[in-house]
């Protein structure tokens, strides 16, 4: 096994009185992919704010990099190589798609320069070239989508944490969105993806951990947890839909 | 009464309607009408102008160009709540709620009475049992009961988007607009919104959905328009629509991978 880059040990987040994550304990290793897959509420979004230290944990211990992260802020986070997308459009609105390109870029250096990143952006997103000096507020929703996940492709970090990524895309962009991970995951990019469509989700991961109402209920194999029709039912809110499912 | 309100009148009536924002045209000449009973589905890539089109039919800014008619009423140049009490409601691609005020709130507020008479609303003194009970009855509908007294912050995802559908009701719109209201729900949620949206159609003369869970589409819509950069591209049947080569081209892409 290779080394371990993020761990949290029995991990504990509320919001005033509601308890959103009890003792969860997960660990990813450089280069690997990993779901966190769980109905709306079980406390995904929460995690993956704890983890960047945009919450704080009312217990245990979270580790990047084999050092405890308590005490730091999420720009040291975000300097030390982890990215964080966020759920619902985490872009800079007053700025151009290219600006926020250009800071995504700026944070750590890198070996590319930034026309050779853009053009990869705007070859893969041929939309966010024609819009490359609007602001970004004035996008629609699932082009400001598609720049969050740009901004990763600018610079890919050693850990990203990324939610959502399909929320609000059409289908087309579903599949260009999760072709975007699979690049990533083949480069080598460790990753944490949180995501509703939970079969687009198992595919990309090597593994899987399953999160109900706070409390991780399952961990495996993300080809395991894929062939277990029982738990999907039960914990995912999945069910064999006939002909609708194009992501 | 508006002289187009028989039966067969349509409910909208959107011709050649367009809005320019600086250096684009977002909505480029659309046309379209919704007929009484009728689901309308639209959709189309990222950025087609779905949205700036609800916006425009709901008045949440004024067209370039163009006429809206509800009922037969043009309302161009009405102002966002005149529109409102003509009879247009609406959800939104993010959740709007009053975070802290409860489901039941919620519902109230979102009647129109009390945006009629806001310091006798404030004040609670008119607030009839007749009117908690009809909220009680769209919360009801929408499958809230048991939440009724909770804060709306702290709904879980699914629910919250119900709860929008409860407060566009509670106005008692002749058109339902709803923009993505399956966007981020699982399978399961997904399957509960489509039978939440046939018992609202019930109570409302149209429905507009723009969405791209295409499960939804074809459960929900008597037709569906297909809109891209600002223009319809397609229109018709649901299943001939996406069966169209150039929506498959702009909107779906190949079947199969990731």
């Amino acid at each position: 096994m290779s080394e371990t880059l993020l761990e949290t040990r029995n991990l504990s987040v509320a919001y005033g009185p509601i308890r959103a994550l009890n003792g969860v304990s997960i660990a990813v290793a450089r280069g690997e992919t990993v779901a966190v897959v769980g109905a709306n509420g079980a406390g995904k979004t929460t995690l993956m704010k704890a983890l960047s230290a945009l919450l704080p944990a009312q217990a245990g211990e979270i580790a990047f990099k084999g050092r405890a992260v308590r005490g730091l802020g999420p720009h040291d986070l975000a300097r030390a190589g982890l990215l964080h997308v966020s759920e619902g459009r985490g872009t800079l609105g007053t700025l151009s798609v290219e600006e926020n390109l250009r800071i995504a870029y700026d944070v750590r250096p890198t070996p590319r320069a930034f026309g050779e990143a853009t053009d990869e952006v705007f070859a893969r997103f041929p939309r966010l070239a024609e819009r490359r000096r609007q602001r970004a507020s004035s996008m629609s929703g699932g082009e400001q989508q598609m720049l969050a996940l740009a901004r990763a492709m600018m610079n890919p970090p050693e850990l990203l944490l990324i939610d959502e990524p399909s929320l609000g895309l059409s289908p087309l962009l579903v599949k260009e969105a999760f072709r975007v991970l699979h690049e990533f995951r083949a480069r080598g990019t460790t990753m944490l993806v949180v995501e509703q469509n939970v079969r687009s989700a198992l595919r990309l991961a090597d593994r899987g951990y399953v999160l109900r109402q706070g409390e991780v209920v399952m961990t495996g194999a993300a080809a395991e947890l894929l062939a277990d029709q029982g738990l999907l039912n039960r914990y995912l809110g999945t069910r064999n839909l006939e002909g609708g499912n194009h992501a | 009464m508006p002289a187009g309100a028989e039966p067969a009148a349509p409910v909208l009536e959107v011709s050649e309607l367009s809005k320019q924002f600086d250096g684009l045209r977002a909505v480029d000449g659309v046309s379209f009408t919704v007929l009484p009973g009728e689901i309308l589905g639209i959709i189309g890539p990222n950025g087609a102008g779905k949205t700036v089109l609800i916006n425009l039919v709901s008045g949440f800014y004024p067209a370039t160009s163009g006429r809206v008619r509800l009922l037969g009423e043009d309302l161009s140049g009405l102002a966002l709540h005149q529109i409102g009490r003509r009879g247009i409601a609406r959800t939104f691609q993010n959740i709007r709620l009053f975070k802290r005020m409860t489901v039941l709130e919620n519902v109230l507020v979102s009647d129109q009475r009390h945006a009629r008479r806001p310091i006798r609303a404030f004040f609670a003194f008119g607030r009839q049992r007749a009117e908690i009970e009809k909220a009680r009855r769209f919360i009801e509908l929408m499958g809230l009961t048991a939440r009724a007294n909770q804060l709306a912050g702290t709904l879980p995802y699914g629910e919250a988007r119900r709860l929008e559908i409860a407060r566009a009701l509670a106005t008692e719109p002749a058109l339902l607009l709803l923009d993505e209201p399956a966007a981020g729900m699982n399978e399961e949620e997904t399957a509960e919104l489509i039978a939440d949206v046939r018992k609202a159609r019930k109570l409302v003369m149209a429905v507009v959905l723009i969405e791209h869970d295409m499960s939804l589409i074809q459960a929900l819509s008597d037709r569906v328009i297909a809109m891209d950069y600002g223009k319809v591209m397609a229109e018709g049947l649901p299943a001939a629509v996406l069966a169209d080569p150039e929506v498959q081209r702009a909107y779906l892409g190949e079947e199969g991978d990731p």
